[in-house]
């Protein structure tokens, strides 16, 4: 049993400006085998919330604490807090031009599990996980994100999140730029991790079709840089009905 | 003292073609202040296979088949009496790579070695050439390419940190034939590389990769020269390096010239840097050359830039720790060329060297 535990986040960016304040004060407990959905308008601060926890360099924390299972987040590298076992999907994977997939995935295997796994059965764990996202073996050969497709690069994202079995994962807007197949594909594979490693999830989205998919335990409406309404999923059937207006500051 | 008549200046730095280069390094290459050492050093690595011919030659018996405004590459022909050619018999089809290397040479005379690679038409092969050691050494590679052939020849210098290399290759490719150089400069001290190219015949394809890496000290230079002088051929350049270390200097120059004869012509060159640390310096200058609008393409592109950090970040957010995430990305920007040599076992050799120079520049 884990928790991610963010109290009081504050978050700002260097602009040319100055510093400019983005997260304003975030209150949120998650534990494992929950699925929380954030949502909000664009421009709310969400994907902020997603890189400030896993550590991006752009973002300084200004206040508050992030622990997961009561160890702070905040005070360790972004390598360090992977192996603690957070997993970020994010909305634009990186290309990494010149590394294979499947390079890329042993050594973040080794990394996580603290020694090489062994290669028999290694392969097979990779070749069944591509499998179960519908990706076709030569995939494997490729480099990492580079020339792949909107659901090309999700479905990777999901696969590692199977492969790597984080205690926590944060999904940047996974749907975006999904066709409904695709996105019926990687969200079953968000379910099967809940199922086979008991994730907790933090699902953010701006869009409430997903939810269809990987149903939320708990759904938090976000503007402007903090968490501004609370509830079941209800509340995201009355999101889809309604839309954000009510939460913008005119 | 070298008792050299040459004609050609001694270069003093002001020149284009000097302007990056440290003199005082070259060990008197380009002012004819070295002592001339008697060794021939190139040797072939095994046997060779049937239709290849390995031999030393009287220089009367070998003109030059091109011509140089180089003064190092002049000293060369001028005092090398006997040549190193290596001929690949027309139609002949090797599988194997044919491999070179350089004997026991020295610091203390200047081997002045002229070497003429032939491949005959419509025959296809690969030639390796590995430099390691510490050597002083001006060279001058001849590389005719007979009409259909296919000719790989890729050349390594995994020299030891004190050798000092100037050297031409110059490819005169004919009629429909393709050559493709790899040159891999990771070791020595100076070393300056002249990748040269003169069409000779239409349909030819010619395509010119390499990869250096320096670190503290080193000057590593790869001035290339690509003569479109015959309509409908094809170039492409790619060169890619990393730089790491208090004075570590590395220069590319890509010049090519589109003549007006040269109509159809296709090319296009690239030069990445990638700076792994303060004080090192890389100078990248491009130069294309049009004298006719009739053309394919005519392109090219220099970037010189530090690690991405999101391509850190990405990795590192899963759990690879920083220095194994600089490992990759590095070893990711040289694998697009390194793979290119199409030999696992140079490529894992040169791949461990690259990560030692990492480590010795303890990348910051």
């Amino acid at each position: 049993m884990s928790t991610l535990e963010i109290r009081g986040l504050k978050v700002s960016v260097d602009t040319e400006n100055g510093p400019v304040e983005i997260l304003k004060g975030v209150d949120l407990t998650i534990k494992s085998g929950e699925t929380h959905a954030i949502m909000g308008p664009n421009g709310s601060g969400k994907s902020t919330l997603a890189y400030s926890i896993a550590g991006h360099p752009k973002y300084q924390i200004t206040g508050g604490t992030v622990t997961l299972d009561g160890v702070d987040l905040l005070d360790m590298t972004v390598d360090e807090r992977a192996r603690a076992g957070l997993f970020l999907a994010m909305q634009y994977p990186v290309e990494v031009p010149g590394v294979s997939v499947s390079n890329f995935l042993r050594t973040a295997a080794t990394a996580l599990r603290g020694e090489a796994p062994k290669l028999r059965t290694w392969v097979g764990e990779v070749k069944s996980a591509m499998a179960a996202l519908s990706m076709d073996p030569s995939f494997a050969e490729r480099n990492v994100n580079e020339g792949f497709s909107g659901g090309e690069k999700k479905r990777h994202e999901i696969m590692q999140l199977e492969l790597l079995k984080p205690k926590i994962a944060i999904l940047d807007e996974t749907d975006s730029g999904l066709d409904v197949d695709a996105l019926r594909i990687v969200s079953e594979g968000v379910v099967r991790a809940k199922a086979d490693n008991d994730l907790g999830v933090l699902l953010i989205t701006h869009y409430t079709r997903i939810l269809r998919y990987i149903k939320p335990d708990f759904v938090h409406v976000f503007a402007d840089g903090r968490i501004v309404e609370e509830g079941g999923p209800e509340l995201a059937e009355k999101l889809e009905a309604n839309g954000y207006a009510e939460y913008v500051s005119k | 003292m070298s008792t050299l008549t040459t004609n050609y200046l001694t270069p003093t730095g002001r020149e284009e073609a000097w302007r990056f280069t440290p003199l005082k390094r070259l060990g008197g290459l380009h002012d004819g202040t070295f002592k001339l050492a008697t060794r021939n050093s190139l040797a072939l690595t095994g046997s060779a296979p049937a239709g290849v011919t390995f031999e030393r030659i009287g220089r009367e018996l070998v003109s030059a088949e091109s011509s140089t405004d180089d003064v190092i590459v002049g000293r060369i022909h001028e005092a090398a009496t006997e040549v190193t050619v290596l001929k690949i018999a027309a139609n002949a089809e090797l599988s194997d790579p044919i491999s070179l290397h350089r004997l026991a040479g020295g610091l203390t005379d200047a081997e002045l070695s002229r070497v003429q690679l032939r491949i005959g038409a419509n025959a296809k092969a690969t030639v390796i050439i590995e430099n390691s050691g510490d050597h002083l050494l001006a060279e001058d590679i001849e590389i005719i390419c007979e009409p259909g052939s296919n000719l790989t020849v890729v050349s390594l210098q995994e020299w030891d940190s004190k050798s000092i290399h100037a050297g031409r290759q110059h490819a005169i490719v004919d009629r429909d034939a393709t050559f493709k150089s790899i040159i891999v400069t990771v070791g020595g001290d100076v070393v300056r590389l002249l990748p040269t190219v003169e069409f000779k015949g239409q349909g030819a394809s010619v395509e010119l990769l390499g990869v250096y890496f320096a670190t503290a000290g080193q000057f590593f230079e790869h001035r290339m020269f690509v003569d479109h002088l015959v309509p409908n051929a094809k170039s492409r350049v790619n060169y890619k390096g990393a730089l790491a270390g208090q004075d570590a200097h590395t220069v590319w120059i890509g010049d090519v010239f589109i003549r007006a004869a040269a109509e159809g012509t296709d090319t296009y060159e690239l030069n990445r840097n990638l700076l792994l640390s303060d004080g090192a310096r890389a100078d990248s200058v491009p130069n294309l050359e049009i004298e006719t609008g009739e053309i394919v393409g005519a392109g090219h592109a220099s970037t010189t830039g530090r690690f991405d950090d999101e391509q850190l970040f990405y990795l590192m957010s899963r759990g690879i720790a920083v220095e194994d995430a600089r490992r990759l990305v590095v070893r990711g920007f040289f694998n697009e060329i390194i793979s290119e040599i199409g030999n696992s076992e140079i490529q894992d050799r040169l791949m461990t060297r690259i990560d030692q120079e990492l480590e010795k520049a303890g990348a910051q």
